[in-house]
């Protein structure tokens, strides 16, 4: 075994060491808290190194297992799973730190299983992000939907029962009854599943029955939540709000796009899928999930409501950008990947800020609360901005080379959709901390804290990070997109 | 690939007779542990029986990699006048796998029974349990037509009397062993029907000797007759849809061993002779079989998985839950057979195997419960997984092969089966396949949910933990379906050579 596969072996092994380890000291919550931060800053240093090897040009490769003939569990890193990889670690750790104050905070039950299952979580996503072919993929994938059902339905009243069963309903229903026949019938038609540079398919496939199995992949992918496999999404919120943030915002969703990324640039390959007419269809049922999910997103009052519809759109926006047959797209999605993850767990973990000092979960109820809590609300309007796209924020640089693209490919449709949609989360995010920072005076002043002394500051620090990567990743875009140029073939 | 050609397991002149002790070894044990003085003498004949039939297996596994098949006429007389015995690769798979089922429900048998048997009963219901066993070993290693009907009836008899002793746990028992007599004997007797329309038509009734002579005679109407006959009979057996009215009472109200020993066996044993007539003795080429195959046995196969796996997810009691859910997987294997490639029969018989291994642990899981907590419905199961953890466990893994969860040996055969599915560019078949794995994520999901995620009512009778003796065997299937799952040359190569031995052909 070499240090490379080592390196492998090492992040899948690290957040299952996690898991375990963090199951047999439960008793002890500071211990327990102080090895799930422990593992999330080995995992970070692991990824950061896998990073480093597939910048180099040495990209780690390991086949694990062989359970059939012609069947591997395989690993193989490029640009676009190392980045998902070292942005998941990452923000596992900040968010691990998020949710000791906030599980504390609320002195929430059952704080071990959370612990456990969220490490299990990040075992899936660090498969997901490594696999070799889709076989693989699909292996992690599953381990995901599973290992996070308990963290949906965590406070086992009826409500959370019945979301859980929607969540894991769609999710699994989806991967069984759609994605599996796909891969199994790249499987055939190929002769393996392996993410191939330039498409696996290319040239052993017709348009038309790629094209199937293209519509097929983005369904059955339901954790891309296009419409109408999307209702787990919303319904996911009931969970704790550092699940929402981390996993609802980006491991489990991203995982989606991810999936559905790999299978445009490595199975399906560009040239293919200009041939096809499904992608066309396809990308105009995105365009309109885009414009469609920001206008439900503007009626929600409940803000953890709103934030998801917002995820739904932003999503598609990932989905599209993988449908469009030019490469320079697809390494717009990679960036667009990275960017709302950052902004979207930063408003998450406001939301759950404000719901731990105040209580309050509408958004109504937030008019004149961010006097209360300046920092929260300021790095809320950060987030805000940096998800709808506007300078000096790292958002804007893969929304602007996301409508580059569609308007380059004279995907017009597209381009209007995104920019409708920009403007509505415009109007559906910024005022939340407008208002909350300068209430109108007919405003009733806001209700006093729930909890003595606000938000613990363990939860603060993590916030302000988030924020302020999402700053920083405005002037640090080009170390991102140099990184991500080999998916592309070229820089954009 | 495996192979098994290096495997010498006992020495030449036992490993010559193997194909008859096989048969006998069992048989011997079930009249001494009819005699045995007390419960534990005749657990341990009953243990002692199943594994010598278990190496007997493996002398032959042996012997048919090494000569394909392996001929044995008993007593010494040849074919025509005396009894022959022809062991192929898919006879070698299947005493293997009724064998290794069997040393497994033997060893969960030492304190499987107490709940549910009365004591004074236990040395008879060993009795049962290894002339079933016996017919069983029997029914896949003869090469005579009709002296698969007798081993068929033998382990038939076994297994009525085994059903209905279940009446001293729920009284009904008694009509579920009824119905599934009367079922039972209709299926024997339309079997035996057939095979005495071949005989009229071929004067043989050596399998062999049946298939050459059938050759010539397929527009023959006594041999369609008889085919039909054979066909709807084995059907029955093999609680094939619409023929499976019988299985799902029986399965639920018999003693957990029972349930655990013919959910791996008995309906595996019918689908193994049905192939072997359908493949062997008759032609799958010719036009009525074909016939056969495309617009009775895969239609009826879909619906069995779509329809009965409906039914599992309404069923409020666990035992019928699973019962249904196996007529379903039985579904499965058949869809297999009807693709009538070597891929397809490969991947149905890996089915097979992988069904026999997760139904029989998640029967062994309910009957490790049984032994402290009287629980039928899903309702009843709430909180047992927080009491019997490792039980549960094992129960849960097995659950997610059947649920066909990747990494476990039942995603790995559906796998297969839709690989051969869209080989033969059989696409409806994967839609089916799909749409019955999704009603089957629902059924294994509410058990799941029950038992580990409801809060079990505060007056609630508790379970405990299994005891030793049954967590053992438990174990070891949940091993293997988790074990195969990661790697299944094993399983794989025993279904390949039994799908090409249906072909007549050697790996």
């Amino acid at each position: 075994m070499t240090v490379d596969q080592m390196l492998i072996l090492l992040a899948l092994a690290t957040p299952l060491f996690t898991a375990i380890a963090v199951y047999a000291v439960g008793r002890m919550p500071d211990v327990r808290e102080t090895l799930t931060l422990f593992g999330c800053i080995a995992l970070v240093i692991i990824t950061l190194s896998i990073a480093v090897r597939v910048g180099q040009g040495f990209p780690p490769a390991w086949v694990a297992a062989r359970p059939l003939q012609g069947l591997e569990l395989s690993f193989r890193l490029e640009p676009l799973g190392a980045l998902f990889a070292l942005m998941a670690s990452v923000l596992w750790g900040i968010n691990s730190l998020f949710s000791i104050g906030y599980m504390r905070g609320r002195r929430e039950a059952n704080q071990t299983r959370f612990y456990v299952c969220f490490a299990l979580a990040m075992f899936g996503t660090m498969g997901i992000a490594m696999a070799g072919n889709l076989f693989t993929l699909f292996v992690f994938y599953e381990v995901l939907t599973f290992s996070t059902y308990p963290l949906v339905t965590h406070k086992g009243d009826e409500p959370s029962r019945r979301a859980g069963r929607l969540y894991l309903g769609i999710l699994v229903g989806a991967s069984v009854a759609l994605l599996l026949p796909a891969i199994i019938g790249i499987h055939v038609l190929a002769g393996s599943t392996d993410f191939t540079p330039g498409g696996l398919l290319a040239d052993k496939v017709a348009p038309g029955l790629a094209g199937v199995l293209l519509a097929l992949v983005v369904f059955g992918a339901a954790k891309a939540a296009i419409i109408p496999v999307h209702a787990w999404l919303p319904a996911a919120m009931v969970a704790p709000t550092p699940v929402s943030a981390l996993l609802h915002a980006v491991a489990v969703v991203k995982a989606g796009v991810f999936l559905i990324l790999k299978a445009s640039a490595y199975i399906f390959g560009p040239a293919l899928i200009a041939n096809m007419r499904v992608s066309q269809y396809l990308l105009w049922i995105a365009a309109a999930v885009i414009v469609i999910a920001s206008l439900v997103a503007m009626r929600k009052d409940d803000l953890k409501a709103r934030l998801a519809w917002s995820t739904i759109s932003q999503l598609a926006y990932i989905t599209s950008a993988a449908l469009i047959p030019v490469s320079a797209s697809l390494f717009a999605g990679g960036l667009h990947m990275v960017t709302h993850a950052v902004g979207k767990i930063t408003l998450f973990m406001c939301a759950g800020a404000i719901y731990v000092a105040s209580g309050a979960t509408k958004v109504s109820q937030m008019s004149g609360l961010g006097r209360r809590m300046p920092i929260v609300f300021t790095c809320f309007l950060i987030g805000a901005l940096s998800v709808v796209g506007l300078p000096p924020f790292a958002g804007m640089w893969s929304k602007f080379l996301l409508l580059t693209t569609s308007f380059g490919s004279e995907e017009w449709i597209t381009a209007a959709a995104m920019i409708v949609s920009s403007l509505l989360s415009l109007f559906y995010l910024a005022p939340i901390a407008i208002r909350g920072l300068l209430p109108p005076a007919s405003d009733a002043p806001p209700a006093e804290f729930i909890r003595p002394g606000g938000v613990p500051g363990v939860a603060i620090a993590p916030i302000i990070l988030t924020a302020a990567a999402c700053i920083i990743l405005f002037f640090a875009a080009d170390e991102v997109t140099a990184f991500l140029i080999p998916i592309a073939g070229a820089a954009p | 690939v495996i192979s098994f050609e290096t495997l010498y397991a006992a020495p030449p002149q036992l490993m010559a007779h193997a194909p008859a002790l096989l048969v006998a070894g069992p048989l011997v044990g079930a009249a001494a542990a009819a005699l045995a003085p007390n419960s534990r003498w005749a657990w341990m004949i009953s243990v002692g029986a199943s594994i010598f039939a278990g190496w007997m297996a493996l002398c032959i596994i042996g012997e048919v990699a090494r000569h394909g098949v392996v001929d044995y006429a008993l007593g010494g007389f040849a074919p025509p006048i005396g009894i022959a015995f022809r062991i192929d690769a898919l006879g070698a798979m299947m005493a293997l796998l009724i064998s290794s089922i069997g040393v497994l429900a033997a060893l969960y048998s030492g304190h499987g029974l107490q709940s549910e048997i009365r004591y004074e009963k236990h040395t008879l219901f060993q009795a049962g349990f290894l002339l079933c066993q016996a017919g069983l070993l029997g029914l896949v290693s003869t090469g005579d037509a009709f002296n698969a009907f007798v081993f068929l009836e033998i382990s038939s008899i076994g297994t009525y009397a085994l059903v209905a002793i279940g009446a001293g746990r729920d009284r009904r028992a008694l009509p579920a062993a009824f119905n599934y007599l009367v079922m039972g004997t209709v299926g024997a007797t339309f079997f035996v029907i057939g095979v005495g329309f071949l005989y009229a038509a071929t004067g043989t009734l050596n399998m062999a000797d049946l298939a050459a002579r059938l050759a010539t005679l397929s527009d023959n109407r006594v041999v369609l007759a008889g085919f039909a006959f054979i066909v709807v009979g084995l059907a029955l057996k093999a609680a094939m849809f619409p023929l499976h009215g019988w299985l799902p009472s029986a399965y639920a109200y018999a003693p957990s061993l029972i349930a655990v020993f013919l959910s791996a066996t008995a309906t595996k044993a019918a689908i193994y002779l049905l192939a072997r007539f359908i493949f062997i003795v008759f032609e799958p080429g010719a036009g009525f079989v074909e016939l056969f195959l495309v617009w009775v046995l895969a239609p009826l196969a879909a619906a069995a998985a779509i329809i009965c796996s409906i039914q599992a997810m309404l069923e409020p009691e666990i035992r019928r839950v699973l019962a249904f859910s196996s007529v379903a997987q039985v579904g499965y294997m058949l869809l297999g057979l009807s693709i009538a490639s070597i891929a397809g029969l490969s991947a149905g018989l890996m089915h097979l195997l992988a069904h026999s291994i997760m139904k029989a642990a998640l029967f062994m899981a309910l009957g490790g419960i049984a032994i402290s907590l009287r629980a039928r419905t899903l309702a009843d199961f709430a909180g047992v997984g927080r009491d019997a953890p490792w039980t549960m466990a094992g129960f849960a893994i097995a659950a997610a092969s059947l649920m066909g969860l990747p990494l476990t040996f039942g995603f790995l055969t559906k796998f297969r089966l839709i690989e051969a599915a869209l080989a033969s560019d059989q696409i409806w078949i994967v839609a089916v396949i799909a749409v019955s794995s999704l009603f089957g994520v629902i059924y294994v999901g509410r058990m799941l949910e029950a038992v580990f995620l409801k809060p079990s009512a505060p007056s609630a009778p508790r379970a405990a933990e299994a005891p030793f003796g049954v967590l053992v065997p438990l174990w070891i299937l949940a091993v293997a379906s988790i074990w195969f799952g990661l790697d299944a040359q094993l399983p794989e190569s025993l279904a390949n050579a039994g799908a090409l031995a249906l072909f007549g052909e050697r790996p």
